[in-house]
């Protein structure tokens, strides 16, 4: 039997889905917004969970929703990207007119952030012209507009209760965000900027946010395992070869900040 | 008087740079007359015909189709052919000719407003936008958005732009004279919402409409059809290039408008156009080793896409390179925009510093291919399968295989 059946939440699946009895259901990644918020390599994300998920037997199936487009309910990871200021505010404009987001992460589902789209999980973030926005309350987080752009390379080292590696990635945005009680940072920075206070990046229970920009996982394979671990229960290790490549890419990248 | 004195001292300092081998000399003259005349640039475009060129992708082809349309007209054109398309680039294209009466000056997009008041230009051309190297450059709403202001205020100028990008449509309509062309639009992950409301757009070919706003693709008055122009009369002409690609058929069609507005007829101008067959050695065809090498250069997601398209099919083996220097982006995300996928099948190399992170992309494509460390090295591996090899990379990495093969021009 596949390994994944039993993590999956049988209480989740659609009409539609329940009919396959026999296989097991797919993974649903729903990227949300692609129209508003994919600004720079955000399509990375979706193809990492993707691949990492199918190499392991786990079938995917991917849902694009456009902003004028409900955002389904039955997701199991839900993806928001980078986007500049306008898209930003419009995106939680809808998302807050639309409910189905909010809805899917009230009953489990996982949602990963990256950027325009992490600062928009929280109470308020900074929009154009100065002006402070409402955000969707998904993640007790508050953003505004920082002094001077952040833009570089990242290092930062997880939180251990995660057991994720350390992250490395890149970073560009302008915002500081401060962490409520409710939410944990994911990282502690020793490079670049993150929230502006040392550390980078939010969780709480299923909902992930991080600055590092665009295609966060690709760098990162720990935390997409992290997030296939939440919507689909404990995972076999991939192949040493289909890792090979991207262990080498990451460690080049460590190497290079540390003798920057 | 000023204004000669600090070309003259720029121009000096362009020689002494490019005798030194700093460079074509091309920066430091603009630098230097700068600072001595702060109004220089204004100074020198006064009394002459200045064409602006700018948009994401396309600018230096563009600069130099239209240079080349124009050639009819007789007489000197000043130009910066070399990329050098800042305040101080422009500059010294200018100081550097200064007996000519039109000038064609590729810009930077983040510069367009300022060098619209200063040179007041007869014509701007607007070609494209799209997300291109983020750590450096500027939000694309956002450059829309300062197009649009900077043109609205400039009203003796003419603006030639592509009805069939969104964002540049709606950063030229304010402007009081306006070309609209059909140049088609490849990719369109940055056009999907409407730029003046920012509602899901509607899009049927290559029309656009909002529902929400009412904005649409303009009424056009030049279109590109495959291999065919039709220009404001409505007679279709086979364009016929010696460059390659749909987006050089698209940028010879905008040259052919702003010919237009200089009063050469289409018949002299794309004969001009029919001549261009390399621009500072892009698409430039040499022999390595018996191997013929053919080069491209894209920067971006939507430069790539274009360039896929361009690459002669199989068995030629493709080599891909990308750097993260400072004009290529330090940032190599945009890798992930690109749809790799045709490749599957086909001989792939791939060089350049930034290897690994292109390696990654692929795999997660399943385009097979191998890692190699330089030209020659991607030449022996790909003279196995095929006489020639095709070159794609971005702009450091070019510019190393340029040097490489020995100052292909």
């Amino acid at each position: 039997m596949n390994p994944f059946r039993s993590g999956l939440r049988p209480e989740n699946l659609s009409g539609h889905h329940q009919k396959e009895k026999d296989s097991p259901r797919s993974l649903r990644l729903v990227w949300v917004y692609p129209d508003l918020l994919s600004t720079y390599g955000d399509r990375g994300n979706v193809l990492v969970l993707e691949r990492r998920a199918r190499l392991r037997g786990l079938p995917v199936e991917i849902v694009e929703v456009n902003s004028d487009q409900p955002v389904p309910r039955d997701g199991d990871i839900y993806l928001t990207g980078g986007g500049e200021d306008l898209p930003q505010t419009l995106a939680a404009r809808r998302l807050l007119a639309d409910g189905g987001l909010h809805e899917a992460v009230g009953r489990g589902a996982v949602l990963f952030a990256v950027c325009a789209g992490y600062q928009m999980l929280g109470a308020e973030f900074g929009g154009a012209d100065d002006a402070q926005v409402q955000g969707l309350g998904l993640l007790d987080i508050s953003s505004g507009r920082g002094e001077r752009r952040a833009v570089g390379e990242v290092v930062a080292d997880v939180d251990p209760g995660l057991n994720v590696g350390r992250l490395t990635g890149f970073e560009n945005h302008q915002g500081v965000t401060r962490l409520g009680p409710g939410a944990r940072p994911l990282a502690r920075t020793t490079l670049g900027t993150g929230n502006g206070d040392g550390t980078e990046g939010a969780y709480a229970g299923r909902v992930l946010g991080t600055y590092l920009h665009g295609p966060a996982l690709v760098r990162n394979p720990g935390l997409a395992d992290l997030l296939l671990y939440w919507a689909a229960g404990p995972l076999p290790p991939l192949p040493p070869q289909a890792e090979e490549l991207a262990g080498r890419l990451r460690a080049e990248r460590l190497a290079a900040v540390v003798t920057d | 008087m000023r204004a000669k004195v600090a070309a003259t001292v720029g121009g000096a300092a362009a020689t002494v740079s490019r005798l030194a081998g700093r460079g074509d000399g091309s920066v430091i003259g603009g630098i230097i007359g700068l600072r001595l005349a702060p109004d220089l640039l204004s100074l020198l475009a006064a009394g002459r015909q200045v064409v602006l060129v700018t948009g994401t992708n396309g600018k230096t082809t563009t600069t130099k189709l239209i240079t080349a349309a124009l050639a009819p007209l007789g007489g000197e054109i000043a130009s910066n052919i070399y990329g050098a398309n800042m305040e101080a680039g422009l500059t010294s294209a200018l100081s550097r000719s200064p007996d000519a009466r039109v000038a064609v000056l590729e810009t930077d997009e983040k510069y367009i407003p300022a060098m619209v008041k200063q040179t007041r230009p007869k014509v701007v051309v607007l070609l494209n936008l799209s997300r291109d190297q983020m750590d450096r450059a500027a939000e694309i709403w956002l450059l829309a958005r300062r197009w649009r202001e900077a043109l609205g205020n400039a009203p003796d100028c003419r603006v030639v732009a592509n009805a069939d990008d969104p964002l540049v449509a709606w950063a030229a309509s304010s402007a009081r004279q306006v070309t609209w062309v059909a140049a088609g639009q490849r990719w369109r992950e940055d056009s999907w919402c409407c730029p003046n409301c920012g509602a899901h757009l509607q899009r049927d070919g290559d029309d656009w409409s909002c529902r929400e706003c009412g904005g649409r693709r303009p009424p056009v008055s030049w279109m590109l059809y495959d291999n065919e122009v039709t220009d404001p009369t409505g007679r279709s002409t086979p364009l016929d290039l010696a460059l390659p690609g749909r987006a050089n058929r698209s940028n010879a069609v905008i040259a052919l408008a702003v010919a237009e507005a200089f009063g050469v007829h289409i018949t002299q101008a794309l004969r001009e156009l029919r001549r261009v067959s390399s621009v500072v050695g892009r698409y430039t065809q040499v022999s390595r080793r018996g191997c013929d090498v053919r080069l491209l250069l894209a920067k971006n997601p939507a430069g790539w896409l274009e360039a896929l398209d361009v690459l002669a099919p199989p068995p030629a083996p493709v080599l891909l390179s990308v750097n993260a220097q400072g004009p290529d982006g330090r940032d190599t995300s945009w890798l992930w925009d690109v749809d790799f996928r045709r490749l599957r099948g086909r001989t792939v190399l791939v060089g350049g510093e930034r290897r690994l992170d292109l390696a990654v992309r692929l795999e997660a494509d399943e385009v097979a291919f191998r890692l190699v460390n330089d030209i020659d090295e991607a030449v022996d591996a790909a003279r196995a399968v095929s006489p020639n090899l095709e070159v794609l990379a971005n702009y450091t990495a070019f510019q190393q295989y340029r040097v490489a093969l020995g100052r292909v021009h």
